[in-house]
């Protein structure tokens, strides 16, 4: 018996040797962050995967904030995330981190109201109220004023947010807190802030599930996370006065006056943007990358994969509810793209 | 004694020393990673109740109250449940009932944390909902059940956990309860008493086994996670209702462990998983200790003495 | 009524009581149980064993690198886990007298009670963050962690169970104490040993919190273990929080695939310890 169970011990070390062997020959990249780009992401990486069998992007969405605090803990190789890294993370991490827009995307305000199918208009300062727990009842009159004709009815309003820290919640607190400056004061920016009210949901899909449970739920997510759940949005107020609503046209709009001064280090946020038919809670999300990474195979792949992204891979967006990036921001990102070391 | 028999307890000894490394490790891991949240918030760290990773401050008061009452209001519902389950099985079930009976309490006990958790969110927490929804108007003003009907909250969160807990309880109520020696209830049946007294003074006899196996209970509710974070709601408030979203220490754990973005909010995190730690040993520790000493006792009495009358009826 | 009535009616009402427990216990065992099966059935289909996660949103897709990954890290852990366990259980066989053995004791009790989760944070910092890598062998750290106290106690335990007297002839006859553990006291323990094992493996095949951050989790296939892999219990949690009716559908099925597993392995458990409990009454 004893020799038996060497030799299947032999055995079974072998295999796994050979495992890992094979396992090398392909080139598998890990990266993780941002819920808000995955349906686009994991379209990407399967697409890309199927054009180069050999590249293996394995991205896990778990917020933008797991992305940066990986990324600095060097536990993957890149992030994601829809917020863009501060200063002081940026000083934490024990390289220079660069920043790439891949795509523009849309958080809407998601609801779930019995009997009510009518598209909402909301204005700033109104979202602000609600999540603030100022503004409790979806009857409320600061509602009713901005949707003459609808019937709300005296339920509760259950706000709905993140519960992870989230670039979404970062792109959501960055508007409210430009149009609302109690909302600045009280809670203020950041991927995770310490919410007044409301039921936490892990991530964009968590928040989205919770809202289509919950009767009476007001949450936020990402455009596609509305469209593909047919889950009930309402448009908001812009700059100019608008009652505007999420969609591809209107999102680019947003970015239009942001792409002519794009600062260096493409770190620029695009809320509640001047102008007609802007979306006012739009954002670019950026792909996180060490400027000189260990593992060159890994970071040639890398770049590759984004070069295609950033020209072929954006005739996904539009399905998706994303807008892809203008040409000008393509230009310079392809010239800082060569920043990167790969080798 | 011979060199080699030296040799193998000397070897036999360093794989059980590991059981014991593993502990020290595991305690010392978590205090050095917590240092910096230690050092910075002290005691305060129990009492406050602000969970900012904006500003900084992290207050773990929210979380201590979550996992406290959702595990107090589980043992509350699953103890009485479980030593009725202990009961029936050890003394009064049919013999051909018994081994499919104790199959189920285990395969209870089997189902994985994340099956309940499943289960959870698709049909208890839309059942509780209803159930909320239907509570009239007056209740509603109490404390207790105050704030809207989400489903999801602490009664999800309870009872969860009740059912998740009565396997546990029930199957070490029963070996207790075997240990007790048969001459208590053989006297108290000679007596004259009833099947409810002669039980009662066997649960009596037991009663340090018993609380033991409660408490075992209870540290298994302190610690469980996945099926809680699915149906507690995620929000770290203070609150007495049962309708409430709340939070526990090992729900926020999972929840944010991975994207803690500076190293102040990790030490906090894993501060919380500290005191989880230094909670849950006492906890089991003391409820071992317990039963320890209940089966000792009883195996001491098994030998013939003449035995005391026991206070029957 | 008089005091022999009310008694008795006290009595049949607690009777009543116990019974009655055992039932509301066994509710939502049978609701639990019926749920997994009648939605798990409904989308397991041979593409679930099969195939890859499709991207978000889109239908179809199965769990295909889940199912590997579950039984990867949990071969992992039972490596790990098997060897330590099964020798500790020996020292606490035979030499469990002693103060040392009660405190290893202790510490298997201890460890069997530390919240998985913590154990999870655990991990991380001691095979994740010193390799700045989540890993397969991470998970199976962790997992193996919580197997050790579990194997050893139980091998312990069914040690004491084989007569004095094998030991015994065993050592009257010159065997050295290692000879006679490992020649003649751990094969005849050995179907009891194996059911524990599989126990203890059906036990941590079903956990998540550990999981999550050392195993991570993996889009693709991948047998490097080295590399972030896919498990059945973290898919399936990421299934049920999101909001997609097909994912909902996967995550029933891999519900159910773990508690079939569950269940085989438990009722395997019993017929085995019933045909030992018989082997020790006759020999």
């Amino acid at each position: 018996m004893r020799s038996s169970t060497s030799r299947s011990i032999v055995a079974a070390a072998l295999v796994a040797a050979l495992g890992a062997t094979l396992g090398a020959q392909r080139i598998q990249i890990n990266g993780a962050g941002a819920t808000f780009p995955n349906p686009i992401y994991s379209k990407w990486f399967d697409e890309y995967n199927k054009a180069h069998p050999n590249v293996a992007i394995n991205y896990q969405s778990v917020g933008s904030g797991a992305g940066i605090r990986q990324i600095q803990a060097q536990t993957v190789f890149f992030g994601a995330s829809d917020g863009p890294m501060t200063n002081e993370q940026l000083q934490q991490a024990p390289g220079k981190i660069l920043h790439f827009p891949t795509v523009l995307g849309a958080v809407v305000p998601v609801y779930n109201i019995p009997n009510v199918t009518a598209a909402l208009k909301f204005s700033g300062p109104v979202l602000a109220d609600i999540f603030l727990g100022k503004i409790t009842k979806w009857n409320d009159p600061q509602i009713s004023k901005l949707n003459a004709g609808v019937n709300l009815p005296a339920t509760d309003i259950t706000v709905v947010h993140r519960s992870d820290g989230s670039g979404t919640t970062y792109i959501w607190v960055d508007y409210l807190s430009k149009v609302a400056p109690e909302f600045l004061k009280k809670v203020g920016v950041n991927t995770a802030v310490n919410w007044p009210t409301g039921v936490g949901g892990k991530g964009n899909e968590g928040v989205a599930g919770l809202v289509r449970q919950s009767p009476g739920s007001l949450g936020y997510v990402e455009l596609i996370y509305a469209l593909q759940n047919k889950i009930s949005y309402g448009s908001v107020q812009s700059m100019a006065g608008e009652f505007v609503t999420a969609s591809v046209q209107t999102v680019t709009a947003a970015a239009n006056e942001a792409s002519s001064k794009m600062p260096a280090d493409f770190r620029v946020s695009i809320t509640n943007a001047p102008g007609n038919g802007v979306y006012p809670i739009s954002s670019f999300t950026w792909l996180l990358l060490y400027e000189n990474p260990k593992d060159k195979a890994q970071s040639k792949a890398m770049v590759d994969f984004l070069k295609w992204a950033l020209t072929d891979g954006q005739r996904y967006c539009g399905d998706l509810g994303y807008a892809p990036l203008p040409e000008s921001v393509v230009k310079l990102e392809m010239a800082a793209l060569a920043r990167v070391k790969t080798s | 004694m011979r060199s080699k028999d030296l040799g193998f307890r000397v070897a036999t000894g360093a794989f059980a020393l590991v059981l014991v490394a593993l502990v020290c490790a595991i305690g010392f891991e978590l205090a050095r990673q917590s240092m910096a949240s230690i050092q910075k918030f002290g005691f305060n760290f129990w009492r406050t109740d602000v969970w900012d990773p904006v500003a900084g401050q992290f207050g773990a008061l929210p979380f201590i109250w979550g996992t406290l009452y959702s595990s107090i209001l589980a043992l509350a519902i699953a103890t009485p449940i479980a030593l009725g389950i202990a009961v029936f099985i050890a003394e009064l079930c049919p013999a051909a009932l018994r081994q499919p009976l104790v199959f189920l309490t285990e395969l209870l006990a089997a189902i994985p944390s994340i099956v309940y958790g499943l289960w959870g969110i698709f049909v208890l927490v839309p059942a509780i909902r209803a159930f909320e929804t239907s509570i009239p108007g007056a209740l509603r003003q109490l404390p207790l059940f105050s704030g809207p009907p989400l489903g999801v909250g602490m009664l999800s969160a309870a009872l969860i956990l009740a059912v998740m807990v009565i396997p546990f309880t029930s199957s070490v109520s029963r070996e207790v309860l075997k240990s007790v020696p048969a001459a208590q209830r053989e006297g108290a049946y000679a007596l004259g008493a009833t099947r409810f007294e002669a039980i009662r003074a066997a649960l009596y006899y037991a009663r340090t086994g018993i609380v033991g196996a409660v408490m075992l209970g209870f540290g298994r509710a302190l610690g469980e996670t996945m099926a809680v974070t699915m149906v507690i709601g995620n929000n770290p408030r203070v609150s007495l209702s049962l309708f409430a979203p709340q939070y526990t220490m090992a729900a926020v754990i999972a929840n944010e462990f991975t994207e803690a973005a500076d190293e102040l909010y990790l030490a906090a995190l894993v501060e919380i998983g500290l005191v989880l730690f230094i909670i849950t040993l006492v906890v089991n520790s003391l409820s071992r200790l317990l039963i320890w000493s209940m089966t000792r006792s009883a195996v001491v009495l098994q030998t013939p003495e003449p035995t005391e009358t026991p206070a029957a009826a | 009524m008089s005091r022999t009535t009310r008694r008795k009616i006290l009595s049949s009402a607690f009777v009543a009581f116990c019974a009655g427990s055992v039932i509301v216990a066994l509710v939502p065992l049978g609701f639990i149980l019926f749920f997994v099966i009648t939605q798990g059935i409904r989308a397991l289909n041979v593409a679930f064993f099969v195939h890859m996660p499709k991207p978000v949103g889109e239908p179809g897709g199965g769990m295909a690198n889940a199912i590997v990954g579950t039984l990867m890290v949990s071969g992992l852990a039972a490596l790990m886990a098997v060897p330590i366990g099964v020798v500790s259980g020996v020292y606490m066989s035979e030499y469990g007298g002693t103060k040392f053995a009660s405190v290893i004791r202790f510490a298997a009790d201890t460890l069997n009670g530390v919240p998985s989760i913590v154990i999870g944070v655990f991990a991380y910092g001691v095979a994740v963050l010193p390799f700045k890598q989540f890993s397969a062998l991470a998970g199976g750290f962790a997992l193996g962690v919580m197997m050790i106290p579990i194997i050893a106690r139980t091998t312990e335990e069914l040690l004491l169970l084989v007569p004095g007297a094998m030991r015994e002839g065993a050592l009257a006859l010159g065997a050295t104490r290692a000879s006679a553990v490992f020649s003649v006291v751990l094969p005849a323990a050995l179907p009891g040993i194996v059911t524990g094992i599989v126990l203890a493996l059906a036990r941590i095949a079903g956990e998540t919190a550990p999981l999550l951050f050392t195993s991570f989790n993996n889009r693709f296939f991948t047998t490097d273990l080295r590399q972030p892999i896919a498990t059945m219990t973290v898919q399936v949690f990421t299934y049920a929080i999101s909001p997609y009716d097909d994912w909902h559908r996967q995550a029933w099925a891999g519900a159910l695939v773990l508690v079939v597993i569950v269940l085989v392995c438990s009722l395997l458990a019993r017929v085995a310890t019933r045909r030992l409990e018989r082997m020790h009454a006759r020999g």
